[in-house]
């Protein structure tokens, strides 16, 4: 075993934990780039590794798991047995050993997209947004790496749907909700049905309909919002953003999610008027031309920012 | 807009282990057409050098000089591409040093006969590719192989598995690199029987 198959072995049992990040992903792709010698390495193992997957079917024949390892023998009598469920099973459990394991999906700014699920679920990403989904025998894990989505999950009891982002975890126990990783806070929103909200730094809660959790590294609140609130803050979804009794500062921050040219605004006065507007999420013109109108800003264009100032 | 292969499914790039990947481009293609024929490539690479070390060394340059050449093209069909990689590479060390055997030269003729077969390494049944898994695992020592089986067949986390075993997480993790490294040998080429 040389030096670069003992660093790429290191990178598969890295790369297969749940807590891989984004940070950890640049790092892994940098390494790659180094040189075709890392990624042939990588791709063999990471081959290797990935087939091994299939010794999950041995799983279902005996539910415990065992203490020492195994004989040979009582394996092979495992996959004999598991022979027997796959044929009776058919061509589900055949395809489901096949289907590869993660998937990546990526939105860019301004983007949205529907993800369907083939157990009925459905996520759709809002923009800049960054997903995985990890599918296994006993759970549906989809690690949320950056932006927002709205989860309406198909509950299955053997098969908890978990979405997990920055600190903190939802359980679903079948539901709507929406999840958006903030720049420095989780934002969870539960629409219908019911989840667990699980903190890695603080604690659980059960939530109901209409609550917002909002997770720090150390903190975290739960309040109750109305439906029409929860529908106009999921606006996104229809292609709009609702704002109500909202600074502009706020409201421009919230554009600037959707849009690559972005509204600036450095004046205190300027970004503490008070606006309501359901606009398109790329409406940056209606945007500045309302408050052309209602505030008598002045609005300039410059390097591919838009300044509004008194 | 997502990025999306014919099944449907976003993928895009090199991803970490457990977290996908590699679906896409040269990647794939590396890990469908070429690791398939690891094993007729190390079975000649073998008989070329008598160290199993160096054997894996060659192996590795073959490696990279045909994934740098699909970088620019990918070679169609790559049987043929692989396996004269391979004696070019072999000729180059028997030119540069003298630890190739004299065998070598009348297998590097044989050889162009066999660039033309198709390899029967395709299609490995979902029965005989468990069976394979499972003679692959019975190569690691026994705390290694029981790491593995909780992580692969249990679905267990490091944690839980660190509890089980009754050792430290960093443990079981060293258990599982080297244990994906000793699948790749067995999976791709399991050494041949000595006589």
């Amino acid at each position: 075993m040389n030096a670069i198959d003992t660093e790429a072995a290191r990178w598969i049992e890295r790369g297969d934990r749940e807590d891989w990040s984004a940070a950890d992903q640049t790092e892994l792709d940098a390494w790659l780039a180094q040189s075709p010698v890392h990624a042939v390495s990588y791709l063999r193992l990471y081959d290797a590794w990935h087939r091994a997957d299939r010794l999950a079917a041995l799983r279902s024949v005996n539910a415990e798991a065992e203490a020492a390892p195994a004989r040979s023998w009582m394996l092979l009598m495992r996959v004999a047995a598991v022979f027997c469920v796959v044929a009776i099973a058919g061509f589900a459990a055949i395809d489901y050993l096949s289907v590869p394991k993660d998937q990546f999906f990526q939105t860019p700014v301004g983007g949205r997209e529907t993800i369907r699920l083939s157990d009925g679920s459905t996520i759709e990403l809002n923009t800049n947004t960054a997903l995985r989904i990890r599918a296994s025998a006993d759970k549906r894990l989809v690690m949320l790496d950056r932006g927002e989505a709205y989860f309406q999950v198909r509950h299955d009891a053997r098969r908890p749907f978990v979405v997990q982002a920055k600190d903190g975890r939802v359980v679903d126990l079948g539901t709507k909700f929406s999840v958006r990783d903030g720049a420095d806070h989780l934002e969870v929103a539960l629409v219908e049905g019911s989840a667990r909200f699980v903190s890695d730094t603080t604690k659980a809660a059960l939530l109901t309909p209409g609550d917002v959790v909002v997770a720090t590294a150390d903190s975290m609140s739960v309040t109750k919002r109305s439906a029409q609130e929860l529908s106009d803050a999921l606006g996104w979804r229809r292609g709009v953003l609702v704002f109500d009794h909202t600074t502009l500062a706020d409201a421009a921050a919230e554009l600037n999610r959707y849009n690559r040219e972005k509204i600036v605004i450095a004046d205190p006065d300027v970004r503490r008027r008070i606006i309501g507007a359901t606009i398109p999420v790329n409406g940056v013109e209606a945007f500045t031309r309302v408050a052309q109108q209602i505030f008598g800003v002045h609005v300039e264009k410059s390097g591919g920012e838009i300044i509004i100032s008194r | 807009m997502v990025e999306r292969n014919e099944s449907g499914r976003g993928l895009t790039g090199i991803y970490g282990a457990g977290a996908l990947m590699a679906v896409s481009g040269v990647n794939a293609w590396f890990i469908r057409e070429v690791l398939p024929l690891e094993a007729a490539l190390m079975q000649f690479l073998r008989r070329c050098v008598r160290d199993e070390s160096d054997a894996a060394d060659l192996r590795q340059d073959v490696y990279v000089r045909v994934y740098e050449a699909a970088l620019k093209q990918i070679p169609n069909p790559v049987r043929p591409f692989l396996f004269t990689t391979a004696r070019n590479m072999v000729v180059d060390r028997v030119r540069r040093e003298q630890v190739v055997s004299i065998e070598a030269v009348a297998d590097l003729d044989e050889l162009e006969i066999a660039l033309d077969e198709p390899g029967p390494e395709r299609a490995i049944a979902a029965r005989q590719e468990l069976r394979r898994l499972q003679a692959a695992l019975d190569q690691l020592p026994p705390r290694s192989r029981q790491a593995m089986m909780l992580r692969k067949i249990e679905g267990l986390s490091r944690r839980e598995i660190a509890s089980r075993m009754g050792i430290a997480e960093q443990t079981v993790a060293e258990y599982l690199a080297s244990g994906a490294w000793v699948l790749a040998e067995w999976l791709h080429a399991p050494p041949e029987k000595k006589p």
